[in-house]
Order: structure tokens, then C-alpha cells, then sequence
């Protein structure tokens, strides 16, 4: 963890509600893909965590959704502003047990993550297969993206107005070596029911202060408690207790 | 060159800044960022006999310049505390700790009070009559003077280290349970704990806390925190904790001069994990500005201009 500031490059809305930040900062706090940020926002008491969509060089890209008021504050930010952040927070994905074809699964909000994730796969000589859920044509942002790094891309809405009809369990490919996976939690259940392979999906959580102090965030595993910001938010399949 | 240092019940402190029980864990996410033997003292998490995992999620809300929380007093239990986390504190903060106790019945206040009391690096016993977000005990013994006056009497049979009433401000008349307490035998008081609040969802037309109400902390409580501590500094003999929105130097003045000997930050530490090393940084500019030698004169310094 390090507490730094980031220079906002650009700002702008790639579908509905859906915003692309790039800033300029140190971005060599975060190590993993899956790791996030935690955002001091002007008029707001609690920083919000903004998971990192791509680290490379000196320039930091989040893509977040608008919520509430603090990413609705954060979708008005200008070129220019200055922003204090605790950058490098959580565990984030190891790509270590991906094997050759990992397969990489992200609904909705939970798309960004897989974006860093999908470059350090093929960095490593691996050959991801993404598949990308959303509700509907309009809300569909990065395709093309993933299709630019080289992945495999498999796209479904629930409506069918791109894609396939459906959730994103109905486009997971056959037989994958390991998952990743990022998305609203009933998704993640639908995804770890549905695949045998060994995984990794990311939980989302109202924090305190996303570093590990307030265990505001702590839910059970089976090895045990954890804080989702700090021994979080990527949890291995095997270790997930789901709550009733 | 003034002098920050306090002295808190037989313990001299360099400063008077403690971290709040809760806010800072067992002192290593904080150890990370800077060299925590710069702080006065710090409280640890509370800690309770038997381990608890705490309430469902969410926690945390937000507020107008505060924050809600109903951890519910997550904690591995004292045994553990004892073999791994006090362990572990003390190769990171080498100075006397303030060991938060949480019981459910005055027999396990007793029992985890004894056993940390019998730890070398605990100093004082901040024992909490006042957690809003747990059913059955908490807030339930510090609600009541006579309660409070009770769990006083239990510790202090089995606790040969300074024992301070952790008080709620979730009550009618502070006063009068922080004179009981102080009858009952109690070193010291420290105040406030959170105040009970609430958030609803528009969204889901729910409570945001799965607990439905939560401790309200930050800014948004300082001048309650500060008009009650001022009340109960006036009130008893025994030295006065001032703790409740807390996040500057010039907050910590003005607690001192309410009336509390040392000052506990809390939810500052959570928005910016350098508050206390900030806090402690900028008090001898703040205190020169207003020409104060030492720390330890101003303390309850307003009441010289109360009415009588």
C-alpha cells in the first residue's frame, strides 16, 4: 500500500453510467491484477474503492460504474484534478495456477479487473478465453479491447440484443485449466456452480478504510476469517463459504 | 520548544495521541506506512473472552461527515490475543498498550480482564461499558449508573493495572454514570464511544447495515464528544480520555482544554491512514500559535470560565 496522489488524464463514459478514468501517478503499488484503489473524494468522509482496469508506465486506467454519490462526484471530475489515493490495496489474482487456457469471466462492473488480468496472462504465454456478460447491447464496453490483447472473446446479454441470449454462464467454454472470475455475487455463485477447474473470484464489499484496520468488510471462509480489502478481494474457489 | 508529554495514571506518554480500539487493528497495517513508537499509547481491538466473528455485512455506512459501523466486536478472543497478537504488537510498538476489554456478563469482563491484566505490555485496562452493536451486554452495562458501578467493582477486584470506564453517550446523564463509576473505584473514564445511528437505502428502501443501526464516528460527533467530556471532566477527580471526531492538532486542544489528560483518534485513522503521525506533527506549530508551553497546562483549562 502506498499513499499517493494521481493526476486525472481523462474522464469519460464509455455506455450508461459507465465512465473510463486514466490518471497519471506511480502505479508501482499495484503488483496483481485484481487489486484496487481507495479514492479520496472532495465532500465525501469515506474514500470508495475503484478496482484497476490497467497499470502500465505512470498511467493508472479505472473504469467504474455510477452508483451513488461518490462515483457520481468521481464522473464529474476534469482533466487536471488531483486525486489522494491509497493505491495498491488487496491481493489480486495469481496468475501463477492459470494454466495454458484459463478462462477469464466478468459481469457488468466486474469487467475492468479482467482487463489487466487478460494482459498479464498472455504476457506470460497463456491464451485466455474472456467471457463477458452484460444486460444489454447499450451497456457493453471493452470487446474490442480484449479482442486487441488477444483474447478469445464470448459475449452474452440477458436480453440477447448482443451475443448470446443469457447469462454469462451460457458462453463459458468447454474444459478451461483454471477461472477468474468478477462480477455481482450471483453471478459468482452461478459461475462456481458451473465449473469443475479450480478458480478465483473477486468479492465486493462496503469498506471502512480498505486497508485491513476497521474489519468493516470481514466475511468467513474456510480457512477462516478474512477482510475482503486485505486478504480479499480474491478468494480461490476452495476457501468460499457461502453465506445463506 | 514545548513539551507534548502527558502523564496518564502513573505512565508518562510522549503525546497524547491513542488510536481508538478499532480503528487500528493490533498496530501492523499502520506499522507499514510509519514508525508507530512515535504514538502516545494505542488501544487495541476490543477484545472479549471467547472469539467472535462479529455481525453480518455491510458494516460500514457512510454519513454527512462521519461514518456508521456495526463490526459487532470482531476479535480472535483473549487467549489468542494473548499468545499471537500481543506477541506480534510488540515487535512493532515497544511502549505501554491500552487493552479494550468487552464482556457479556460480569464474570467474563472479570475473566479477560485478569488475563490481560497479567501482560507485561498492557498498561491500562480501558474496559467498554458501550458498544452499541452487540444484544446482551455492550452499551447494556454502561446504560445504567448502577451497572457500570458493577462492572467497575468486578474488574478492579481481579486488575492490579489502572482501569478506564470506556463510556456511551447513548444516555440520558453521562454525569452521573461516570460518578458511579468513579465511586465504584474506577482510575479513569474515557469518552465517548460512537452514537447510535442509522442509513436507509433509497435503492432497496432497506437499512445499509445489516444490523439495522450503527455507531456513528467522525467529525459529525465532536462537539457532543467535546461538550460531554467538558461535563464529565467537571464532574469527577480521575483523568478524563477525550475521544470522538477527533482529526486535527486543533482538535486535540480543544479536547484538552474540555478537559481530557490524553485524546484517542478514531475514525480518522480509516479516511487517512496518517492521521495520528499528521496530529502529532503539526501540535507544536498549533501549540506555539497559541503559546502553550506544555500540554499538560491546558489541560481543562476552560473550566476556569464556567459559571459556578
Amino acid at each position: 500500500m502506498l499513499n499517493t496522489t494521481y493526476t486525472v488524464l481523462s474522464n469519460e463514459c464509455l455506455a450508461p453510467d459507465i465512465f473510463r478514468m486514466r490518471l497519471r501517478g506511480d502505479t508501482s503499488p499495484i503488483t496483481a491484477p485484481g487489486q484496487f484503489v481507495n479514492l479520496r473524494i472532495d465532500g465525501l468522509y469515506l474514500r470508495r474503492p475503484i478496482s484497476v482496469c490497467d497499470a502500465e508506465g505512470d498511467v493508472l486506467t479505472l473504469i467504474y460504474k455510477v452508483v451513488g454519490a461518490g462515483t457520481g462526484k468521481l464522473s464529474e471530475l476534469r482533466k487536471g484534478v488531483v486525486l489522494d489515493a491509497l493505491s495498491g490495496l488487496g491481493n489480486g489474482f495469481d496468475i501463477t495456477s492459470s494454466g495454458r487456457r484459463p478462462c477469464l469471466i466478468g459481469g457488468g462492473v466486474g469487467v475492468p479487473p479482467m482487463f489487466l488480468l487478460a494482459k498479464r496472462l498472455i504476457e506470460a504465454g497463456q491464451t485466455p478465453t474472456i467471457a463477458l456478460g452484460f444486460n444489454t447491447a447499450s451497456e457493453v464496453f471493452y470487446v474490442q479491447e480484449f479482442l486487441d490483447v488477444g483474447c478469445e472473446v464470448r459475449l452474452a446479454t440477458a436480453d440477447g440484443s448482443a451475443g448470446e441470449r443469457g447469462f454469462v454462464t451460457a458462453v463459458l467454454p468447454e474444459a478451461p485449466s483454471h477461472y477468474f472470475a468478477c462480477g455481482p455475487e450471483p453471478m459468482l455463485r452461478a459461475v462456481y456452480h458451473a465449473l469443475r477447474c479450480s478458480g478465483q473470484l473477486s468479492f465486493e464489499a462496503r469498506m471502512g478504510c480498505g486497508f485491513g484496520a476497521c474489519m468493516g468488510c470481514t466475511c468467513r471462509t474456510i480457512t477462516g476469517y478474512k477482510r475482503i480489502c486485505r486478504e480479499g478481494p480474491v478468494l480461490r474457489k476452495e476457501e468460499i463459504l457461502w453465506e445463506a | 520548544m514545548g513539551s507534548m508529554k502527558v502523564r496518564l495514571l502513573g505512565i508518562e506518554l510522549d503525546n497524547p495521541i491513542i488510536p481508538a480500539s478499532g480503528t487500528f487493528g493490533y498496530g501492523h497495517e499502520f506499522a507499514e506506512l510509519y514508525d508507530i513508537n512515535m504514538l502516545g499509547s494505542f488501544s487495541f481491538k476490543g477484545t472479549t473472552l471467547h472469539p467472535r466473528l462479529g455481525n453480518p455485512l455491510p458494516r460500514i455506512a457512510e454519513t454527512p461527515s462521519g461514518m456508521l459501523n456495526a463490526v459487532g466486536l470482531q476479535n480472535p478472543g483473549v487467549e489468542c490475543v494473548i499468545s499471537e497478537e500481543l506477541p506480534k504488537l510488540a515487535e512493532v510498538f515497544h511502549k505501554p498498550v491500552m487493552a479494550n476489554v468487552s464482556g457479556f456478563s460480569l464474570e467474563e469482563y472479570a475473566e479477560t480482564c485478569a488475563k490481560l491484566d497479567a501482560c507485561s505490555q498492557v498498561g491500562w485496562l480501558e474496559v467498554n461499558v458501550s458498544c452499541p452493536n452487540v444484544q446482551h451486554g455492550g452499551m447494556s452495562f454502561g446504560t445504567n449508573p448502577a451497572m457500570a458501578a458493577a462492572v467497575v467493582r468486578a474488574v478492579k477486584a481481579v486488575a492490579r493495572k489502572p482501569i478506564i470506564m470506556k463510556l456511551s453517550p447513548n444516555v440520558t446523564d453521562i454525569v452521573s454514570i461516570a460518578r458511579a463509576c468513579e465511586d465504584a473505584g474506577a482510575d479513569g473514564i474515557s469518552l465517548i464511544n460512537t452514537l447510535l445511528g442509522m442509513r436507509i437505502s433509497l435503492r432497496t428502501r432497506r437499512p445499509i447495515i445489516a444490523n439495522t443501526t450503527g455507531g456513528l464516528s467522525g467529525p459529525a460527533v465532536f462537539p457532543v464528544a467535546l461538550r460531554m467530556v467538558y461535563q464529565v471532566a467537571r464532574a469527577v477527580k480521575i483523568p478524563v480520555i477525550g475521544m470522538g471526531g477527533i482529526s486535527s492538532a486543533a482538535d486535540v486542544l480543544e479536547m484538552m482544554l474540555a478537559g481530557a489528560t490524553c485524546v484517542v483518534v478514531g475514525a480518522a485513522n480509516l479516511v487517512d491512514p496518517f492521521a495520528c503521525k499528521r496530529i502529532i506533527e503539526a501540535l507544536p506549530e498549533v501549540m506555539q500559535k497559541y503559546r502553550i508551553e506544555n500540554l499538560t497546562d491546558i489541560i481543562g483549562g476552560a473550566h476556569t470560565w464556567a459559571e459556578t
